[in-house]
């Protein structure tokens, strides 16, 4: 089997590597590139804590070949925040506890990440929906819907997380 | 877990994948990769090569012309659920996107796909089939198309030939006074269907006429619910006639017991399907095909 030169530009930036056509889109975003945030759980499809976007859509890169993503667009979570500056997303993880072992974040992350097209429509079913594909496996689904809305609060928001978001609301 | 070593190669264009599948002894096409990549994990598939359609361009479409529905069959799920003209003209074909697997899978599952794999477990299947679509097929002799009732042939078997990939699928549009409707019951979100329904139907004059019922998951190929269909048509949609074309699908359905239930459960939920199906279709035929 022949093994192929591929260049795929993983948060913003060209990254070469020479792969086997077999070697999984999350394989090389791990191993290759060291990019670990980028989470294994069920490996079949099913839990979504290897979520990146690809082309600017979410997917389960555990399912797509690596040669697949040559010369497009890949966004880890490595490539979320802005420097030192959480994304609006992470920031409402960390304000409303969205997380307990964390292993699912990233992926519920980036699941979310198309919310932020018209974050001022997204209600807490659309939420839902957006991470019906990720398992949360610390029962924390309340909080990270509520996490998400804080992000999207915030996101809608001009100038971003600087200025605090407007309180959410009572439960 | 790494799949089995394979070839890959890029197809340029479906004559170009059409040629690769002559010369390439056992290669498998790539679309979303969303059944045949899970299949190679489990060794369940092991081809020595995979031609990759994903970059053949302007595989991706939905438009409606000359009373046709023209979907490309790279199309991905969710560009399905989100056209604005199967939103407004064939809610039925948002109603099964919507329902596949998750959002993330929608995003690289592809509609020739769904089809092209055979599985009666997948939702466009039926709905195609109620529909009356056909499937615009490239071979090494040329084009075709392939009427959905003549292309599942049996568990993952279709009419294509070895040389042959789907290129676009065609949905006659919808006659006036129609409506069609998807209903699926699953176990959970991105689960197979435990047993689904695809209805399309006229009325005219009050009364229910084409009517066309074909199922999800309840037998080795989807088709269409014969018995059913005739205690439909000519009726005005009462609850008695639903419940009596229900049941005719109940009985006419060959599904088998597995984990998602067993063949009583699946012939219950299939005609409860039916019902809740039928019901929908007719408020859209009543409504308009905007409904």
């Amino acid at each position: 089997m022949h093994e192929l030169p591929i260049t795929v530009r993983v948060n913003g930036s060209p990254r070469e590597a020479v792969v086997e056509p077999r070697l999984l889109l999350v394989h090389l975003l791990r191993d290759v590139f060291g990019l670990t945030g980028t989470h294994i759980g069920c490996d079949t499809t099913s839990c979504g804590a290897c979520t990146v976007l690809v082309d600017g859509r979410p997917v389960k890169s555990c399912t797509m070949f690596a040669v697949q993503a040559d010369d497009l667009d890949v966004m880890t979570i490595e490539g979320v925040a802005d420097g030192e500056r959480l994304h609006p997303l992470q920031q409402g993880f960390y304000e409303e506890h969205g997380l307990q072992c964390g292993f699912c974040t990233p992926g519920m992350i980036l699941a979310a990440m198309p919310l932020l097209e018209e974050p001022a429509a997204v209600d807490d079913h659309a939420v839902r929906r957006a991470i019906s594909g990720n398992l949360c496996r610390c029962t924390g689904y309340d909080n990270i819907v509520r996490a998400i809305q804080w992000g999207l609060r915030a996101a809608s928001q001009a100038d971003g997380p600087r200025t605090p978001p407007a309180e959410p609301q009572a439960l | 877990m790494y799949p089995p070593s394979f070839e890959y190669h890029v197809a340029t264009s479906f004559a170009d994948a059409t040629q690769l599948l002559v010369d390439l002894e056992g290669a498998k096409l790539l679309a979303g990769g969303c059944s045949l990549i899970p299949l190679m994990k489990f060794r369940l598939a092991q081809p020595p090569h995979l031609v990759d359609l994903n970059r053949i361009p302007g595989a991706r479409y939905v438009i409606e012309d000359d009373g046709v529905l023209r979907i490309g069959a790279l199309t991905r799920e969710s560009e399905v659920e989100r056209s604005a003209v199967v939103l407004r003209r064939y809610p039925i074909l948002a109603e099964v996107s919507a329902v596949i697997a998750d959002p993330l899978v929608r995003n690289m599952g592809t509609i020739g796909g769904n089809l092209a794999h055979g599985d009666p477990a997948n939702d466009h299947p039926a709905a195609m089939l109620a529909l009356g679509a056909e499937l615009l097929v490239q071979g090494r002799e040329g084009m075709r198309t392939i009427p959905c009732a003549a292309f599942f042939l049996d568990l993952f078997e279709t009419a294509l030939q070895p040389d042959e990939v789907v290129v676009e699928i065609r949905i006659p549009a919808p006659a006036a006074g129609s409506g069609a409707a998807y209903v699926k019951f699953e176990r959970q979100v991105g689960d197979f269907a435990i047993a689904g329904a695809a209805v399309n139907l006229r009325l005219a004059d009050g009364r229910i006429r084409d009517a066309a019922i074909s199922l999800t998951n309840a037998g080795p190929v989807p088709s269409r619910m014969a018995a059913a269909e005739d205690a439909l048509n000519g009726s005005t949609g009462d609850p008695g006639t639903l419940e009596a074309a229900a049941r005719l699908a109940a009985a006419g359905c060959e599904p088998w017991t597995d984990l998602r239930g067993s063949v009583t459960v699946k012939r219950q939920l299939a005609g409860v399907a039916v019902k809740r199906a039928v019901t929908a279709a007719l408020a859209r035929a009543r409504g308009g095909p905007h409904a």
